[in-house]
């Protein structure tokens, strides 16, 4: 009996976790910037996940729970280790150019692609996560919560910094003198 | 509320997580703030330029196949043809195919040889019955012309019989028998004191008329078939199986 259970909870895992695969995928590659560990952090991800299923409590948020194992995994490997540093909540600031709150922004979202690509490359990962939760994967305010064990509150200031930042980085690329390295293309598609 | 009060929220607006009441409210600001509706458009925009720039990096078809091989084989359950590859895929088809044409074929060919072995057990029964009954024939003629005319009414086909002229072949006669329920004819031919029988019943209706043509034995009993004109024939005897041969094609010349 209890192998049929095993048989039947690991068919379930298959049927919830193998469409996440891709945004898995994208969100590991996001966090490591390298192929091979983003390839390790996926299949760790997936092999935790396929262990500890039996603890997943059905009725919550099976998507948030693949993305934390993720995360834990990412956090306690070499690269997470270095790159996860403590995020101190009001201190985020220092460390990153301020968002002009001038109209000139308008110029800044209508970047190209490239350029907010390598603007969320500079983030910090605690900010670059964040943003990625919640604008590519489109998660609730709650599943970033229970993806990040934060409470909201945190949630909604840390998306405010994220933004603010990302603004910042947007907006000295955006700048002649600004560290942009493919200015000379001047590639702005409005996207 | 202020404008910049209205801008705090703006986020969250967007992000869709401001309570039903208070983004209504926000909603009727934003028809009435020229500033607020610009800072609202340019987060818009930052948001869609964020979606459209992070999703940015597809997993290898390998991890994919990886990890769904892996995920599939520990459910046990479940069979996963993305474990292999399309080569794989097709070579595994392609010997099931195999298997299961192998199967079909030796099934088939294992009910005709059974068929085979009926029908010609129960010829050879007939063939000896006749030669032990106490009139082997219900015609007796050596005129080919004289024992044909004899069937008409007795069976539901006609049939020629060869002209035996210049062979070793002696026809005896004829009598109506059955097989599988099937009337038909029986001819008697005697070469060198051994009796030959001619066994001749319509194609439809019978097993008989399933099997192959060709030689064959039963009991120490040489056997040729074939089948002509809607009709199945069948030659028995104990002589050799040249005579059996230089018989059938006798009655196979005479159509």
């Amino acid at each position: 009996m209890k192998g049929r259970e095993d048989r039947l909870s690991a068919t379930t895992f298959e049927d919830l976790a193998m469409p996440l695969f891709d945004q898995l995928y994208n969100f590991a590659r996001w966090l490591t910037q390298d192929t091979a560990e983003a390839e390790d952090l996926v299949q760790e991800t997936y092999a935790k996940a396929l262990r500890g299923f039996s603890s997943f409590r059905p009725g919550t948020n099976f998507r948030a729970w693949m993305y934390r194992i993720l995360r834990n995994s990412f956090l306690s490997s070499r690269t997470g280790l270095k790159t996860m540093v403590a995020i101190d909540e009001e201190g985020v600031d220092e460390v990153l150019p301020a968002g002009n709150e001038t109209p000139e922004t308008i110029l800044i979202v209508q970047a190209d692609k490239e350029t907010v690509q390598r603007g969320l490359e500079e983030l910090p990962v605690p900010l670059r996560e964040i943003l990625l939760l919640c604008e590519v994967e489109e998660m609730s305010y709650q599943e970033i919560s229970e993806t990040l064990a934060i409470p909201i509150g945190t949630v909604m200031s840390r998306l405010f910094r994220a933004r603010k930042a990302l603004r910042g980085l947007l907006q000295q690329a955006a700048q002649p003198s600004g560290r942009q390295p493919r200015a000379s293309h001047g590639g702005r598609d409005g996207s | 509320m202020e404008a910049d009060q209205w801008r705090e929220k703006l986020d969250q607006y967007l992000d869709g997580e401001l309570p039903p009441a208070e983004a209504a409210a926000l909603a009727v600001h934003l028809r009435a703030c020229p500033g607020c509706t610009a800072e609202a458009l340019e987060r818009t925009h930052l948001k869609l330029a964020l979606r459209n720039a992070g999703k940015r990096y597809q997993p290898s078809s390998r991890l994919r196949n990886k990890i769904a091989g892996s995920v599939a084989a520990k459910s046990g359950s479940r069979f996963s043809w993305q474990h292999f590859g399309w080569q794989w895929r097709l070579a595994s088809l392609a010997a099931l195919a195999l298997v299961f044409a192998t199967v079909w074929i030796n099934s088939y060919l294992g009910r005709q040889r059974a068929a085979e072995q009926r029908v010609y057990s129960e010829l050879a029964d007939l063939h000896v019955a006749a030669l032990a009954a106490t009139t082997p024939v219900d015609v007796l003629s050596t005129d080919r012309h004289t024992v044909k005319p004899w069937f008409q009414g007795k069976i539901p086909f006609t049939f020629n019989l060869p002209e035996l002229q210049g062979t070793n072949f002696t026809l005896l006669g004829g009598r109506v028998t059955y097989l599988e329920q099937t009337p038909g004819a029986q001819l008697i031919y005697q070469i060198r004191k051994h009796n030959i029988s001619v066994f001749i019943f319509p194609e439809r209706g019978t097993e008989a008329a399933r099997l192959v043509s060709g030689a064959g034995n039963e009991m120490s009993f040489n056997i040729e078939s074939w089948t002509r004109n809607d009709l199945r024939y069948f030659v028995i005897g104990d002589v050799s199986s040249d005579d059996i041969k230089a018989l059938s094609k006798l009655l196979r010349d005479a159509g």
